[in-house]
């Protein structure tokens, strides 16, 4: 069952193109694509590790203003910029990540809230280096191998492509040995410690990891936009991954794909029809909370039960947080 | 000589400016372990209330009570109906606040429209005042002096009053406070709705200053952000502290490297965080 599925998906997915109707509908399926880069990194600490991040949107600014400024103001080539920027937002993960780890829980979210607002400011006020409140744009695609990725249809097969990497190496990653050394610091990290695992380490590799991973999102962003200013690293952008995240089901591999989706859709479709899709948004996140909690796979989960067909997606509802106050890990 | 004066009464303002805001985060977060993402938002509509009864011909006692009474009320109204249903989940509560800060900062722009709107100060606040052979901006000190009244009525409140006692003995032990007898739930609306009311009383008083402009919100929330986590979570000799130490700062680093004014913020928080992880005053560990 769950294979079919996975098999309608992938065709779905690799003929998009050709029924999608119109270069519309294939650039916001590359928009919702890269959105689930975003969540399905920022994902990694909210979901596994259990830290929840609101800074996030500080990774997708300084990849792409790393990258940008150094093909704009340098004259560098797409591939070095490219490594610069991933380097560059690595690096200063490694670098939060010290910081906002001496924190666990609201102050760690507090932390890296701040932490993203410091980047935000640095963008918004430095002028000289960032173009401020304009930002900057004039940048252009890559072209790997000689192939011109302007055109939405290759623009988008290539996003689908680096997803489905980065999806892969997740799925591979979480499932690993360390994947569950992850999950034990998150259900029980007193006893992960007592068992020699040094919990610290593991969640600072994890927070790296996904700095990395948003930084990659980040380059992809900046691919698709051809731009980039302060607006994209704001407090409202890190709270739309995170919702994302959490409306889809965190600490679940399908939950920030279906999360991003959602919220994307939801965001071009409102934008199109009403002027205050911020107030809707806002009343979103409420009701997401109020009535959905533990996220659209939980949610799914729950009717699936309910209707008795056995659609329970085990391997992936047991990766979910542990409620608290759960006394054993469910591995 | 008088850069330095006028640079460190600035910073006074601001610093009791963030008070105002820090004060009531901190008391919401020290008793019901909520970060209260909202707080910039109650603080921008506090402002935009007072504006609009200045706007009406009211004074500015006016515009304070009414912000205060204003954003107090919808303080208790969003504790009552959202926050309570969502009591002990951390992530639920982040993004319900969230949400609640968005609606409010969306329906203050379709209300209050763009544009930056300046606020002038009171008239006998007006204009400089003059003391020891130098000029001081009166407003400001008006507005250091108004923090300190606030500060000292918290104080007061949290520390002679029973009610302080109720509220004190909570953030100690939740647990160990309701089996007493206090009633926990009541307590929550109260923080709750002081502390917004602080936050819309704190932008009124900004406003002469900072003027009130959309985004008010996503500016100042990361400022009482830092200063809690410098001066440590649910203390209030915390944020009173670290309210003025990061006035200071952000004031001094605005005037001497105004492009990195918000990146030197950093540095305090990066030191307090690897020496005293708990803040200058920090009892509690989130």
């Amino acid at each position: 069952m769950r294979r079919l599925l996975l098999v309608a998906l992938a065709a779905a997915a690799l003929t998009l193109p050709l029924w999608a109707g119109g270069a519309y509908y294939v650039n916001l399926a590359s928009q919702v694509m890269i959105a689930a880069l975003f969540a399905m990194s920022l994902n990694l600490l909210v979901g596994y590790a259990g830290l929840t991040s609101l800074g996030h949107a500080g990774y997708l600014g300084l990849s792409a203003y790393i990258s940008g400024w150094l093909m704009l103001r340098l004259g560098w080539g797409h591939g070095a910029a490219a490594a610069a920027a991933l380097a560059g937002t690595t690096a200063m993960a490694a670098l939060f990540g010290l910081v906002a780890l001496r924190a666990s829980g609201i102050s760690f979210l507090m932390i890296t809230l701040a932490l993203g607002q410091i980047l935000w400011g640095v963008a918004y006020r430095w002028a000289d280096m960032t173009g401020g409140d304009n930002g900057l744009s004039g940048l252009t695609r890559p072209s790997p191998f000689g192939i011109d990725l302007g055109p939405p249809d290759r623009f988008y097969f290539f996003t689908l492509g680096v997803l489905v990497v980065v999806a892969g190496a997740i799925a591979i990653w979480v499932r690993s040995p360390f994947g569950a050394s992850i999950r034990a610091t998150r259900d029980q990290a007193r006893r992960a410690s007592a068992l020699g695992f040094n919990v610290w380490l593991i969640r600072w590799l994890t927070f790296v990891v996904s700095g990395f991973l948003g930084g990659v999102a980040g380059l992809m962003y900046v691919y698709y936009h051809q731009f980039i200013s302060p607006h994209s690293i704001s407090l409202a952008n890190s709270a739309e991954m995170l919702l994302m995240v959490i409306a889809g089901g965190p600490g679940t591999l399908v939950g920030p794909v279906l999360g991003a989706t959602l919220v994307v859709l939801l965001k071009n479709l409102a934008s199109a029809y009403v002027d205050r899709w911020v107030m809707l948004l806002g009343i979103v996140y409420v009701l997401i909370v109020l009535f959905l909690p533990g996220g659209i796979v939980a949610g799914l989960d729950r009717l699936g039960t309910r209707l008795g067909r056995g659609a329970r997606l085990p391997s992936r509802t047991s990766e979910a947080p542990a409620p608290p106050g759960a006394t054993e890990a469910s591995h | 000589m008088s850069f330095w004066l006028i640079q460190s009464l600035n910073s006074l303002a601001l610093g009791g400016v963030l008070f105002t805001l820090a004060a009531g985060f901190s008391l919401i977060f020290g008793l019901m372990r909520i970060a209260n993402l909202s707080h910039g938002a109650y603080f921008m509509l506090g402002a935009y209330v007072g504006l609009s009864v200045l706007d009406q011909g009211y004074g500015f006692g006016w515009a304070i009570l009414a912000a205060g009474l204003a954003v107090g009320v919808l303080g208790a109204v969003v504790e009552r109906l959202i926050l309570r249903r969502l009591a002990g989940k951390t992530l639920a509560q982040v993004l319900a606040t969230l949400g609640i800060a968005f609606i409010i900062a969306d329906a203050s722009l379709w209300v209050w429209g763009g544009d930056p709107r300046p606020v002038s100060a009171p008239g006998f606040l007006r204009g400089a005042m003059h003391l020891f052979g130098l000029t001081f901006p009166a407003y400001r000190l008006a507005v250091l002096a108004i923090s300190i009244v606030i500060a000292l009525g918290l104080w007061l409140l949290l520390d002679k009053t029973r009610l302080g006692v109720m509220i004190r003995a909570s953030v100690d032990d939740m647990q160990m406070a309701r089996a007493m007898g206090i009633p926990a739930s009541r307590l929550f609306t109260i923080v709750f709705c002081l502390g917004a009311a602080l936050a819309g009383i704190g932008g009124v008083i900004a406003a002469p200053i900072l003027s009130v402009y959309p985004g008010m919100d996503a500016d100042m929330l990361p400022l009482a952000l830092v200063v809690v986590i410098l001066g440590g979570l649910g203390s209030l000799a915390g944020a009173f502290v670290g309210s003025f130490l990061i006035g200071f700062i952000y004031s001094f680093g605005q005037v001497l490297a105004p492009n990195l004014a918000y990146f030197i913020l950093f540095l305090p928080m990066v030191v307090i965080l690897a020496a005293r992880p708990r803040g200058l005053f920090g009892r509690l560990s989130a």
